[in-house]
């Protein structure tokens, strides 16, 4: 079993390798096929993990110094690499085609292709850390390698700025990160010597030790850290910014893969290393989720460029995801186990679900950004017949995130109620109070994100296209299209047969709340969900099979479509029928017998947007501008028209924006102090010495 | 009902489905009575929907010339959501077909797929018109959305099930829970609810000819013939089925609990008779309001997302 | 607040229950059935022209006295949902191209109603400078309302000839 994922480790770094040492022809495709490679040693292996419920531990004093390296790739793990090694094969093959054409994070470079295959590795390294050291050189290696991903587009102005926002944030993480785990291995069993220091085991074990101040203090260090990769709000500025500049498989990665891995580490430090913790700490964490799911939706509903508006769906479904795993920690803290591991499993399905999804979404929209060289809305349009499968593909998708029956994001988004719904029977205050606040968060996003993918799926495929590079866009290339369909068919098939992934999930769940008051030791669980095909809450009549809904839907459609064409064949024959076809006449749209009608009458994104935006006004704060320039005869005629509508991020405004403003002032006073004078700096030792002095004596 | 066999819950589905694909038309007409009467018309019959969806049935196929598939597949998914809700939704009876899978939530997030659906196509037809009114109709959606979920919720909590056929059957069994605070607050919120999702006045007209003040009729602008009909019959069955929705949930009494022919034609008449009724009110609500501007219409939506909310923390207080 | 409303109310449950104030009209000559539409007509109507007489008794024609809406018709704001296009006005230059469009997005079978004299040419202001040259599809209406305006029980008269109700 350590095999499968030690070759699935070391087949990424070779394909990293190859990736920088091959020649230019051969570069690309060796690096994916070894990335492929990789992934699927990963599954095999986590897949075997998850079917025992055991799981594997690799130790080795080599690799890095002092700690040495330690895998353990339990259940809880096991999920994670499950979702990252399928992202990352449809990314791979995905980046076959993109890398084709240049100009898009540097085609065929080096750089690029080594990168990818080293980030995918650090994705599949994080879940299987088992110790301090290892998990933090895997979160590392993944900040600098998507890093330096989105620099592969540095000559843009967009991508360097979001990248020293990412790499600023990303670094602030990873220090809270190293505290909070500082602080955890340093109780640890064994923190005497370097074997075995700050090994995931050892800290579980010494958890129980730890003086309650110390641990919720690395709890909050650890969530700020966990909480910003996984884009929660106050801490996901970085995301909006990072996730459109980034090449598109490497976005897709970011949103389907790395975000996950916030989420895990909240998880895994709260759930299992922290053994539950105390209650406050998962009303933080369902409270960010409430905050991020609201923000999130409402962002993507308002915004009109395509991967922007994706990026902050990612931060939603993240809320949505966050409000899962604090409730069942607030739940597991109280002892009410079994909802517990329902809440966990629904968080986990929607982070699943969530990653096929917006996987496949933002590889479909690299497609569209390729195609039509811009992915901004207001420019694009009528690409359901230039670019069908993608089309297709990005329907398939959007369905997803509304949470339409059949798909995965409605027998997720069910789950998450339905266990909102179990949890209000723990007939606790507090917890209640928050779950009702996760149900409110819940039921606003849905709207707002139908809004918004309508939004996107309408005005970016249908209509009429708006701009000669819509109207010429062509479609994808086959590994850009078989990509973006490898991640359609997991929305497919957990959406409608749910139940496969339920025991998989339910073991990974055991196994997080193995070490809570709740939890009465190993990973078995008494099941909250029945075994069957659909979802069934055990104890209760709740139940839904999807595989039924969309047979009865698919019945519907056959039955009125064959109503239409008999009764147009009817009429074709009918001798005062009119027309002989049985088909559909194609004319020129109704435009109130307007003489002239140009593809620029339509909706653009913005305007599809804006009654959602006037009713959000006072939280969005659009920055408006109309420009006018008149005729130089008279003042009376206009000459041009500009308009100029932009909304930035509410918390980037209102939060970062005064304290970068601040840190320059800071600078700009701190510049005034170090003015280069020598007598000065001469000063500044001698009046420190005579205040230490005074201090001593 | 857990006893009945496949064969008859099957058969209830059809009856139940047959029943919403006339009742949806009957009670337009029934509503479009009242309005004449009030207004002092004679008014145009009652089965006249019926005779303007026949006649569309053999009228001539027209496509926009920019659009593509999705235009001719929204009317089916109309169609197929709102007939796969009513066969499988406890409207005549507590066991139809399905009935063990019929959830709330199932309901909601159906009802939401046709609207999607017509937005889409409404985007499709590449004219102003269209884009208009599926922006706008997204808008009240994504508002009206959150309400109709937590008021369902509400309901839920109470009846300890999300299971329609649950809630039903748990009204029934506890009578006294009808006009508990949570219940009236959770009708009133998802009444406001439905006159969002119907497209009835204050929040919007469905027989305007001004295409600034359309929101639903925007997006159906371009659809002509049998489409159109599939598209208008879709809409009278969701509008039944909201009706039938909210009469079953509140007042479930008369719907059959067995599966004797008496006691599903009593279903019947009950059903016929409450949803004829709460038509009546909203006709009279109708005619006596005027339309909401558009942009208060959030306001309203607003508030029957606060009482939805009021309901499920009633329901959590109050035991 | 609450009894203003209700006191609001009585006179519309009140009217509610009395007898409609509409007039009763014999059934018009012609064959039962009409022109096929099994009873349902929408017309679409456009103005070519006209100078709002012919629709101020359009305007009665759908109202409480006349109901035109009883016998099935009813008017419509998109030709897609209509059966055809109710003309008043004379066809001025600038609305032949769009009466022309308005009649094309009408889907089969479909008729034209020409209502008042200016829709049947012999109107006072036919042959002036913005008059279009030719009537196009009015020519050949398939019903014909005269009248300077016509009265409103003549053009619910000949609505239900297209209706045969």
């Amino acid at each position: 079993m350590s095999a499968a994922l030690l070759l699935g480790l070391g087949l990424g770094v070779a394909a990293a390798a190859s990736g920088g040492a091959l020649p230019a022809r051969s570069r690309v495709p060796v690096a994916a096929v070894l990335t492929v490679a990789a992934c699927v040693a990963a599954l095999v292996a986590a897949a075997r993990v998850l079917a025992s419920g055991s799981a594997i531990t690799v130790n080795s004093a080599q690799v890095l110094p002092l700690t040495g390296v330690t895998l353990v790739l339990d259940p809880l793990g096991a999920v994670f690499v499950i979702t990252t090694a399928v992202v990352g094969v449809a990314a791979s093959w995905y980046n076959v085609g993109y890398s084709g054409h240049s100009g898009h994070g540097g085609g065929r470079g080096r750089a690029g292709t080594a990168l990818l295959p080293l980030f995918v590795t650090s994705l599949l390294a994080v879940p299987s850390a088992g110790s301090v050291a290892t998990f933090l050189a895997a979160w590392e290696l993944m900040a600098l390698s998507s890093l330096f991903l989105l620099l592969t587009g540095h000559h843009r102005a967009e991508a360097r700025d979001a990248a020293q926002w990412y790499a600023v944030m990303t670094h602030a993480g990873a220090a809270a990160i190293l505290l909070a785990f500082v602080l955890l291995g340093a109780h640890a069993a064994g923190a005497q010597s370097f074997d075995g220091f700050g090994s995931f085991a050892a800290i579980r074990a010494g958890a129980s030790g730890i003086p309650s101040g110390i641990r919720s203090l690395a709890f909050v260090l650890a969530l700020a850290g966990f909480a910003s990769k996984a884009g929660a709000v106050p801490l996901h500025v970085w995301l909006p910014r990072a996730h459109p500049e980034a090449p598109s498989p490497v976005s897709a990665l970011m949103s389907g893969a790395m975000v996950n891995l916030g989420v895990y580490g909240i998880v895994r430090t709260g759930d299992d290393l922290l053994g539950g913790g105390q209650l406050w700490w998962w009303l933080v964490v369902a409270g960010l989720g409430a905050v991020s799911a609201l923000f999130g939706a409402l962002h993507a509903a308002a915004s009109p460029d395509l991967k922007r508006l994706l990026a902050y769906s990612t931060v939603d479904n993240v809320g949505l995801v966050l409000i899962g795993v604090g409730a069942s920690g607030a739940l597991a803290v109280r002892g009410h186990r079994v909802l517990a591991a329902l809440a966990l499993i629904a968080a986990l399905f929607q982070l699943v679900s969530h990653s096929a999804f917006k996987g496949c979404l933002f590889l479909a929209a690299g497609s569209v950004q390729q195609a039509a060289g811009t992915r901004d809305l207001d420019s694009l349009g009528g690409l359901l017949r230039r670019l069908p499968a993608t089309a297709a593909l990005f329907g398939i998708g959007a369905l997803s995130v509304c949470a339409l029956p059949p798909f995965s994001g409605f027998a997720s988004e069910w789950l998450l109620l339905q266990g909102f719904l179990r949890g209000f029977s723990a007939h606790s205050a507090v917890i209640a109070t928050a779950l009702l606040a996760g149900v409110a968060a819940l039921a606003l996003t849905g709207g707002l994100t139908a809004a918004a993918f309508v939004k996107a799926f309408g005005i970016g495929f249908l209509g009429q296209p708006r701009t000669p590079a819509a109207a010429s866009a062509g479609e994808a290339g086959v590994s850009m299209v078989g990509g973006t369909a490898l991640l359609a068919v997991p929305c497919l098939v957990l959406g409608l047969i749910p139940g496969i992934a339920v025991p998989l999930l339910a073991k990974a769940a055991g196994t997080a709340l193995s070490g809570s008051p709740a939890g009465a030791g190993g990973g078995r669980l008494a099941g909250p969900l029945r075994a069957e095909a659909g979802l069934a809450i055990a104890g209760t009549t709740d139940v839904i099979e999807p595989a039924l809904l969309a047979a009865a839907l698919a019945a519907g459609i056959a039955l009125a479509w064959a109503v239409i064409r008999l009764r147009g064949r009817a009429r074709g024959r009918a001798p005062a029928g009119g027309r002989a076809g049985a088909g559909a006449r194609r004319a020129e749209a109704w435009g109130c017998g307007r003489e002239v009608q140009t593809p620029r009458m339509q909706y653009t994104a913005t305007s599809f947007a804006e009654p959602l935006q006037r009713v959000f006004e006072d939280v969005l704060r659009p920055d408006r501008d109309l420009d006018v320039s008149h005729l130089a005869e008279s003042r009376y005629f206009e000459d041009a028209l500009r308009y100029h509508n932009r909304i930035d991020d509410a918390v980037e405004r209102g939060v970062y924006r005064p304290l970068t403003v601040a840190a320059g002032r800071w600078g700009e006073f701190a510049r005034r102090a170090q003015n280069g004078s020598m007598h000065r700096y001469l000063g500044y030792g001698f009046a420190a010495l005579v205040i230490l002095l005074v201090v001593l004596a | 009902m857990s006893a009945v066999s496949p064969l008859v819950s099957a058969g209830v589905s059809v009856i139940q489905l047959g029943a919403a694909v006339t009742g949806g038309p009957l009670l337009y007409g029934l509503m479009a009575k009242v309005r004449a009467r009030a207004e002092g018309r004679a008014g145009a019959p009652v089965r006249q929907p019926l005779l303007d969806l026949w006649k569309l049935a053999g009228k001539e196929r027209i496509h926009a010339e920019h659009s593509s598939a999705v235009l001719p597949l929204a009317p089916l998914v109309v169609i197929a959501t709102a007939a796969t809700a009513a066969a499988i939704a406890p409207l005549i009876s507590t066991g139809p077909a399905l009935g063990r899978t019929c959830d709330a939530f199932v309901i909601v997030f159906l009802l939401l797929l046709g609207s999607v659906a017509v937005a889409l196509a409404g985007l499709d037809t590449g004219t102003a018109f269209g884009g208009m009114g599926a922006s706008r109709a997204m808008t009240i959606g994504a508002l009206a959305e959150p309400a109709l979920l937590v008021a369902v919720l509400a309901l839920s909590i109470q009846a300890g099930t999300s299971n329609l056929p649950g809630i039903v059957s748990s009204t029934l069994a506890h009578p006294a829970w009808a006009v508990t605070p949570e219940r009236l607050l959770a009708l009133v919120a998802l009444v406001i609810v439905v006159f969002a999702e119907t497209g009835r006045i204050p929040v919007d007209n469905p027989s305007t000819h001004l295409e600034l003040t359309m929101i639903h009729e925007a997006m159906i602008l371009e659809y002509a013939g049998p489409e159109l009909g599939l598209v208008t019959l879709g809409e009278t069955m969701r509008l039944g089925l909201l009706l039938s929705l909210l009469a079953n949930l509140f007042f479930p009494w008369g719907i059959a609990t067995t599966a004797s022919p008496l006691g599903l034609l009593l279903g019947l008449a009950a059903l016929a008779g409450k949803t004829a009724a709460i038509a009546v009110a909203i006709s009279i609500v109708e005619v006596s309001t005027a339309k909401l501007r558009l942009f208060r219409v959030p306001e309203i939506l607003s508030a029957g997302f606060v009482l939805a909310v009021l309901a499920v923390i009633t329901g959590l207080v109050m035991p | 607040m609450v009894t203003l409303r209700f006191m609001q109310l009585l006179p519309l449950l009140r009217s509610l229950f009395s007898r409609p104030v509409t007039e009763r009209l014999p059934r018009p000559p012609g064959p039962r059935g009409g022109a096929g539409f099994g009873g349902s007509v929408q017309l679409r109507h456009v103005d070519a022209g006209s100078c709002n007489g012919c629709e101020l008794e359009i305007a009665s024609a759908f109202g409480p006295v006349y109901d035109a809406g009883r016998f099935g018709a009813r008017l419509v704001a998109s030709p897609r949902h209509a059966d055809g296009v109710l003309v008043t006005g004379v066809v001025t230059r600038n609305m032949a191209v769009p009466l022309g469009k308005t009649l094309d997005a009408v889907p089969e079978p479909r008729v034209i109603v020409a209502c008042g004299d200016c829709a049947l040419g012999r109107g006072p202001f036919g042959g002036g400078y913005g008059v279009a040259s030719s009537q196009g599809p009015l020519a050949a209406p398939d019903v014909a309302i005269p009248g300077c305006p016509p009265g409103p029980a003549a053009i619910t008269q000949a609505l239900r000839t297209l209706t045969g109700r």
